[in-house]
């Protein structure tokens, strides 16, 4: 089996793409840049793997290693800071040096055989036998029934090391676990102390006010005060709802308009359960 | 033929694939429109209001409405985003959820009107087909978590954080009830699981596996219960907080593709595929499973599942995060995984023994009865007391000089800071009234 015209133009074009984004890995500044470059060498693998027929391994390689793992990478750099910078300090003494030399030499021996084998490659045997039950089923005979050992061993340390995390990442629990059902228990055994078992109410909103330190109207008409936030209270910054009602009344004053009684608070805060009207009679008179 | 692929596409040539193509992301947009109609329309009605009905009639072109409106609204760059990836993320959420359709069979092989010339109802089919779904799903996340991040906003960056973390969680889970259809149907290729679910829908062998699906695919969507990465509540709208015109309409397309993709692979793989219902499948020899009629079938499928998640919406409220993950990874990984032993085991039993799977299953149920009457019914043992610390003795956290944690039993005295001091409030008195005047003039200036 030779490569096909349509073949070669796919590798001609994602190649320098990906050794584009492969240097980019290297110079861009931002590691969230550098992760975006790997993430689209390693989508330009899974594509050159499917033209080569290893569907399953270029499927498999998007969805674990693109789609978990450099996720997970994602993840910690994300966490970790937007604008956090590498510390570049050698940790191991000639560190660089050592990558240098190693990096030489890998490329060394890749040029050596892409010399060694480029001027007559010969065409590749086997595929068609290899394939002839399907990708993922040829891929199962061979990994299933000639390295089954390989494979048991290999999920045993992949168990091995989930464990691992388990045990290093686990916390001893001190006291009893608290869940949703004794919380609830708590929460009714504690009413004669004076909890209520609803969230406390929120704050008023009037037609002129809706701040956090204005109490709400009860269904009775009364103020009820323990729906200014307790902090406003201790520091006696909440105002009082006839405070807020007052307020609409002097506006009514100065637009000229029927006053309710700004003297008799009862009438004003009963009054300011229908708060709404009074502002559209506003609105009205100013047009 | 592709070995090991049921539909046979060898009559195909390019201008087929192109002409599928384009009718498919035709199919896509407009589904999306008639999608966000349907959602509103089907919540209007749940919560008892009639939902859209201005624009043209029944409000259908409402969406279309909106979608002019997005495009015409003004294309923002947050200062603080980096540009490149701020552009690029949208992109990636639109491609990926666009690509998954490229697989799903739309029925059987089907003839064009006036020549002799039939093609199977799918683009294209191979023997990976589900898994490529996966990997498209798994790739549209980044346009989320990237997106989420190149806003340079704390809000979109939470929402990615929990987009990356609710995905990794429950594609797991997602995976493995797959995993249960490889087994059952022994292919990965989505047209040669619709032809092994001619005599039975795999939704009834493989019901664990499809419940466990089904919740995944919601969770796999961002949509309600499950929406943690732009929960309103908390996030504002999470990873697109900072997007607006087209590149929101661009996550917002995604999102509903997303729907319609997750609902197209659970309609294949669960249910049926393009199979039509059982009375009408027994219809005229199978008249109603050929031809354009499967079509019909697996839209009205689709749109059933897509009821669903509207349904959904309407009725289950946001999950908070912690229940969130616990649910993800104590109860749905461990049920799927359980399942998929469970399943593996029958499987090979039968395949040694030569026994059916009806028999295997009544043998397995006896045995679970069996086991479960042994420990209902055994004879409890009484366990030793175990001596503890004596209760009610006050703990002296600092009795051997630095501080340590209470042991099991044990109980903190009460903390000096944890004091609440009683508050002490004044009563709104009618005396205040007047003088609260000028000062609350001011306060309403």
């Amino acid at each position: 089996m030779t490569t096909t015209s349509a073949e070669a133009a796919l590798f001609g074009i994602l190649a320098p793409l990906m050794v584009l984004a492969a240097l980019g890995l290297l110079f861009v500044k931002r590691a969230v840049h550098a992760a975006v470059c790997v993430v689209f060498v390693m989508i330009c693998l899974a594509i050159l793997y499917v033209a080569n027929e290893a569907a399953f391994l270029g499927v498999v390689q998007v969805v674990v290693y693109t789609g978990a793992v450099m996720m997970l990478f994602l993840f910690v750099l994300m966490l970790v800071g937007v604008d956090s910078a590498d510390s570049l300090t050698e940790t191991i003494k000639g560190q660089r040096w050592i990558g240098i030399v190693f990096g030489i030499g890998l490329l060394v021996v890749l040029l050596g055989v892409v010399a060694s084998t480029s001027h007559d490659l010969p065409p590749a045997v086997g595929l068609e036998i290899a394939n002839a039950q399907t990708n993922p089923t040829g891929l199962a005979a061979i990994l299933f029934g000639n390295y089954v050992v390989a494979m048991e061993v290999i999920g045993v340390l992949l168990v091995t090391a989930a464990l691992a995390g388990l045990v290093l990442t686990h916390r001893r629990r001190l006291g009893v676990h608290r869940n949703q059902r004794t919380l609830a228990r708590e929460r009714v055994a504690a009413i004669p102390q004076g909890r209520t078992l609803a969230p406390l109410p929120a704050p008023g909103v009037y037609a002129q006010n809706n701040a956090m330190d204005t109490p709400a109207l009860g269904p009775d008409g009364q103020p009820l005060e323990h729906s200014v936030p307790r902090v406003l209270r201790i520091r006696g910054q909440q105002k009082t709802a006839a405070e807020v009602l007052t307020a609409e009344e002097t506006l009514r004053s100065r637009l000229g308009l029927p006053s309710v009684g700004v003297d008799e608070p009862e009438a004003a805060i009963t009054d300011g359960v229908s708060a709404s009207p009074t502002s559209d009679d506003a609105e009205e008179a100013r047009d | 033929m592709i070995p090991g692929v049921h539909a046979d596409f060898s009559h195909d040539n390019g201008w087929t694939f192109l002409v599928k193509a384009v009718l498919i992301i035709v199919f896509l947009l407009t589904s999306v429109l008639v999608a966000i109609w349907f959602e509103r329309k089907v919540v209007g009605r749940m919560q008892v209001r009639p939902g859209p009905n201005v624009h043209g009639p029944m409000g259908l072109l409402q969406s279309l409405a909106d979608a002019m409106k997005l495009l015409l609204k003004e294309d923002m760059t947050v200062t603080a985003a980096d540009k490149f990836v701020y552009l690029l993320a949208p992109m990636i959420s639109v491609f990926c959820s666009l690509l998954v359709f490229a697989v799903v069979p739309f029925g059987p092989s089907v003839r064009l009107p006036w020549t002799d010339w039939s093609t199977p109802a799918q683009l294209t089919d191979f023997p990976v087909a589900i898994l490529y779904v996966l990997a498209c799903a798994s790739v549209g996340v980044y346009g989320i978590v990237l997106g989420g991040w190149s806003s340079g906003s704390t809000y979109p960056l939470l929402g990615s954080v929990r987009s990356t973390a609710q995905v990794i969680s429950y594609e797991l889970a997602m995976g493995m009830s797959l995993v249960s259809v490889f087994i059952l149907s022994g292919s990965m290729s989505t047209s040669t699981i619709v032809e092994q679910q001619t005599t039975r829908w795999f939704f009834i062998p493989l019901l664990p596996a499809f419940i466990v699906y089904v919740i995944s695919m919601i969770g796999e969507t961002n949509r309600l219960p499950f929406d943690l990465p732009e929960a309103e509540g908390e996030l504002v709208s999470g990873y697109m907080t900072e997007y607006s015109s087209m590149k929101f309409a661009w996550f917002f397309l995604a999102e509903y593709i997303n729907m319609l993709n997750v609902s197209a692979v659970a309609t294949t793989l669960f249910l049926g595929g393009w199979r039509a219902p059982w009375p009408l499948s027994a219809i005229n020899d199978g008249m109603f499973n050929e031809g354009w009629w499967p079509i019909i079938w697996f839209l009205v499928k689709v749109w059933v599942l897509m009821f669903f998640f509207v349904w959904v919406r309407g009725t289950l409220l946001r999950l908070r995060y912690d229940q969130f993950m616990v649910f993800g990874w104590k109860v749905l990984i461990p049920v799927a995984l359980g399942w998929l032993v469970l399943l593996s085991v029958i499987e090979y039993v039968r395949l040694g023994s030569g026994l059916s799977r009806g028999k295997l299953v009544t043998v397995l149920v006896v045995v679970g009865l069996v086991v479960v009457a042994l420990v209902t019914f055994w004879p409890a043992r009484k366990r030793p007391v175990q001596p503890g610390p004596a209760k009610g003795a006050t703990f002296d956290a600092f009795a051997g000089g630095f501080p340590v944690p209470p042991l099991p039993g044990q109980t903190l005295p009460p903390s000096a800071r944890a004091a609440r001091r009683p508050v002490v409030v004044s009563t709104s008195a009618p005396a205040d009234a007047g003088a609260g005047t000028e000062e609350s003039q001011e306060g309403t200036r």
